[in-house]
């Protein structure tokens, strides 16, 4: 069986999040958050990390720290439970003496206070040995190689016709290269787990967007049998992807609770350390190559992408992935290759390839917009493709121009006068831009959903799913409800926790997508196999492993983002006062927690575009920014009057529900709006990310 | 067990009093203890948290005396007597304060981590307003503070302003803005979300 679409009822229509009450009076539970749900009270653990980037721990003296009251154990390589399958680098935590990169895990001390904790980890004594090949930190130190596959399974090299030859025949060309800083997903929620090893069960509440994830990739690595690991993450302060996989923390902390021997274990990750432990967006140089005629019309498209990982585990960047799907032209071409490190390992950021490509591939097409003298919207329209460029499939349900076409309106783009560096406001140069966006429609197989009738019309609807803070427990009531034509207060659901049926990550804005057919899927069951009256007790599980509607189409959600921007003449200070996003997703689901998912993702692309920079020492590797104070995030009193609007749509292609994720499109293209508005505000292109005002100080 | 048996240090502990949302304590801290870490990890009231430790977000605001403080930048040993009310403190039984309506009527938040601070921040911003103080935006520094008194593009200026040490990564700025004139009496913004 699989799910067919059901009609909408509640779905399409506000309801208030269900979590809400929690949220606002703080007794929802994050992941430290559980001391009264212990047998006793935890004992705190507290990272040791290594200070140079390429070497190896010799010894590691716990002698002062043991000798500090409330010290209670110090764990190293020496000591440390060995994994059963150590494979993956960057979970293998204190399994041998090699030192990777600068912040490394090389010692876990745990004491009964977190301040003993703390002043423990600071008396440890740690000899390093450096290695005697100079370590590699930033770009220029090592080679670049032609990796096997980007993230997320792509192709890490396309190429479709002859782009050095269109190039040549082309009358306009574009050829300019883009980058981006290593930017930090920065939850506001630091990583952290609670965890207890009783003997035979590991018991972790986590802050994760996974819990099936982290249990089973836990789990295997420590060799325990399937089941024994259990993973619950009933509230999750946020993530962007860095909670996405289980990073070097959560093996920490599993490994003292091993050593901790049935006390329960507490380890927060310092917002420092984070910087190191838990992921990053690498940073991206992006060669971008645009062939047209004199009126716009590609003839050529390439994008090679340069970007960084770290030697002991591989993570590429798919920078280049939406350059094969936007616009139509005949030669076409893009390649990734990767510089391998002696840094911490980056890994998924909100929308990884597509926010740092869309930018650079936006900020081209606004230079091809200036050089051909056609609106920026019009060369989008005259290079909008029949079918995927990429696949040759038919698109579901691409309605780009749509979405430019009415943020036009909404936004006065008629009255733009397209001469760049003329607008002046008192100080302030004063400027509009415009980029599209894109973000594939993922779908995720092998969710399990278990709906069982409780009378009366109620029902109890248990996924492993995890609410990160995307609205999920709303949603997938509201989907629930519908499935089964009952109002959302029937529904009881239950998620974020390994006890619950198997779920896939909330990442690839595939969350609702994949849970809700499974929702789906099992509401259909359960009224095929016992009618629309079951008695109570009466359940139905069922695992959905796809949707074939969407075979051979190519499914994509689109938008259109404007930004105004103003430029201080004399500081080059750069504002943004108002922006507008238009998006094409499908049917939305729930208004309310839909248009904060949307503002979120324009802020976040905010703050990419004017703020977000991390900077690595060249000569150690760590990354020098490593707080909220130097990585600035954008604040309130950096956000103007955002609005979003969304078509009126269903897409029962993509789903049963007729939606499309919503999670990561709001960060895509927003930076190059801000970017392209800059440039109209003062007549200097910036092609690299921040937008600092020394940019415009020329 | 209780947290004055296991979870201390011999030797580094002193007593304070805490008041905290109308519940009185004694509670042994050391010296190094922070209020934030003496409210969590000592009291177990986990309705205040922890960004970043660094007094750089303001996830761990409290009304500390009825004024808005971090609990991160303050040590524990120096307010013995003090009364704290955190987010779950602000309403009557249970019943919601206004502010935290608000916010729900606003979806003010998404992740709800930096939630209790931002809606500490929001109640003790609003008396502080009351109480005439001016921000950096306030054009007349002599005059009476009104939100509103400055034209309708002040009225977020001057919220935006007095809120900026509270960071929300989810970027529910503008629901919080809204939440908090909703809460202030302000008139609402127009806002026009889905079309055909």
């Amino acid at each position: 069986m699989t799910a067919t679409p059901i009609r909408p009822r509640s779905m399409g229509t506000h309801l208030t999040r269900l979590d809400g009450h929690e949220k606002v009076t703080g007794v929802a539970a994050y992941a430290v958050e559980h001391a009264l749900d212990l047998p006793e009270r935890p004992l705190h653990a507290w990272l040791v990390t290594s200070t140079i980037a390429r070497g190896t721990v010799e010894r590691v003296d716990a002698s002062d720290a043991l000798a500090h009251p409330g010290v209670v154990q110090v764990l190293d390589h020496t000591s440390a439970r060995r994994l059963a399958k150590p494979d993956d680098a960057e979970l293998a935590v204190l399994q041998d003496d090699a030192i990777g990169f600068r912040g490394q895990i090389v010692a876990v001390v745990l004491a009964e206070t977190s301040e003993a904790a703390r002043e423990g980890a600071r008396l440890v004594r740690v000899h390093q040995t450096p290695a005697a090949a100079p370590a590699e930190v930033v770009l220029d130190d090592g080679e670049a190689y032609a990796p096997e596959v980007a993230n997320a399974g792509h192709e890490p090299d396309t190429t479709d016709g002859d782009v050095d030859a269109a190039l040549a025949g082309a009358a306009v060309v574009v050829d300019a290269t883009y980058t981006t800083p290593h930017e930090f997903n920065s939850p506001m929620e630091p990583h952290a787990v609670t965890a207890v090893w009783d003997g035979e069960h590991l018991s972790m509440w986590d802050s994760t967007q996974s819990v099936h994830g982290v249990a089973s990739v836990i789990g295997r690595a420590l060799g325990l049998e399937r089941g024994k690991t259990r993973v619950r993450a009933p509230y999750v302060g946020g993530g962007f992807g860095s909670k996405g996989l289980p990073h070097a923390p959560e093996m920490a902390a599993a490994l003292a609770a091993f050593a901790a021997d049935g006390r329960p274990v507490q380890l927060a990750v310092t917002r420092q350390q984070m910087f190191s432990l838990t992921g990053y967006r690498t940073q991206t140089v992006s060669r971008f190559r645009l062939g047209a005629e004199p009126d716009g019309r590609l003839l050529a498209l390439s994008h090679d992408a340069l970007s960084q990982t770290s030697r002991y585990k591989e993570f590429v960047e798919q920078t280049a992935t939406s350059a094969r799907t936007m616009y139509a032209a005949d030669a076409r071409a893009t390649t990734h290759r990767v510089v391998p490190l002696d840094v911490a390992v980056p890994a998924w950021m909100r929308a990884p390839g597509e926010m740092p490509g869309m930018f650079a591939q936006e900020v081209a097409m606004d230079e091809l917009a200036v050089a051909c003298g056609v609106d920026p919207i019009q060369l989008r329209l005259r290079n909008e493709p029949d079918v995927d460029p990429d696949t040759g499939n038919l698109f579901n349900n691409r309605r780009l121009l749509e979405c430019l076409e009415r943020g036009a309106a909404r936004f006065g783009w008629a009255e733009r006068d397209p001469e760049p560096g003329v607008r002046l406001d008192g100080d302030w140069r004063v400027g509009t831009g415009v980029a599209s966006a894109s973000y594939p429609a993922l779908f995720m197989p092998g969710n399990t959903t278990r709906i069982q009738a409780l009378g009366e019309g109620r029902y109890a609807v248990s996924i492993g799913a995890v609410d990160i803070g995307t609205g999920a427990r709303t949603v997938l009531t509201q989907i629930a409800a519908d499935a089964l034509g009952v109002e959302p207060g029937r529904i009881e659901l239950s998620l974020g926790d390994t006890e619950l049926p198997k779920a896939t990550v909330a990442g690839g804005s595939a969350g609702t997508s994949s849970w809700g057919t499974s929702i789906v899927l099992a509401a259909q069951q359960l009224r095929a196999d016992h009618g629309d009256d079951p008695d109570a007790g009466v359940e139905t599980t069922a695992t959905s492993e796809g949707y074939p509607d969407m075979e051979n189409l190519a499914l994509h959600s689109f938008g259109a983002v404007f930004a105004e921007t103003r430029v201080h003449r004399w500081t080059g200070e750069v504002r943004v006062p108002r922006m507008l996003g238009v998006y094409s997703v499908g049917r939305v689901i729930n208004p309310t927690t839909a248009r904060s998912q949307f503002l979120g993702g324009l802020v976040m692309g905010l703050s990419g575009a004017l703020f977000e920079e991390g900077y690595r020492d060249p000569r150690f590797g760590h990354v020098v920014t490593q707080d909220l104070a130097t990585y600035h995030v954008a604040s309130h009193a950096d956000v103007g009057d955002l609005q979003v609007e969304w078509l009126d749509e269903e897409d029962t292609a993509a789903t049963p529900m007729g939606s499309r994720g919503i999670g990561e499109i709001g960060i895509v293209g927003t930076a190059a709006a801000i970017a392209n508005a800059t440039f109209h505000a003062t007549g200097t292109r910036v092609r690299d990310l921040p937008l600092t005002a020394d940019h415009f100080l020329t | 067990m209780p947290p004055s048996v296991l979870g201390t240090v011999a030797g580094m502990e002193t007593t304070v009093r805490l008041t905290v949302d109308g519940t009185p304590h004694e509670v042994s801290v050391d010296t190094r203890t922070t209020l934030l870490d003496a409210l969590r990890e000592r009291l177990d009231v986990h309705t205040v948290k922890k960004g970043c430790d660094h007094g750089q977000c303001g996830s761990c605001t409290v009304l500390l005396d009825d004024r808005r403080h971090l609990t991160c930048l303050a040590l524990a040993v120096s307010y013995d007597g003090a009364t704290i009310t955190t987010a779950d403190g602000l309403g009557e039984g249970d019943d919601l304060h206004p502010v935290q309506q608000a916010f729900l009527n606003h979806d003010g938040y998404q992740c709800g981590y930096c939630t209790p601070g931002q809606v500490c921040s929001a109640v003790g911003m609003l008396e502080e307003v009351k109480q005439g103080h001016p921000s950096h935006v306030t054009e007349d520094l002599e005059a009476d503070v009104d939100l509103d008194a400055e034209g309708e593009l002040m009225v977020d200026e001057e919220i935006k302003e007095r809120m900026s040490g509270n960071l929300c990564r989810c970027g529910a700025y503008r629901g919080i803005v809204d939440a908090i004139r909703e809460a202030a009496g302000l008139e609402q913004h127009e806002r026009q979300e889905a079309g055909a």
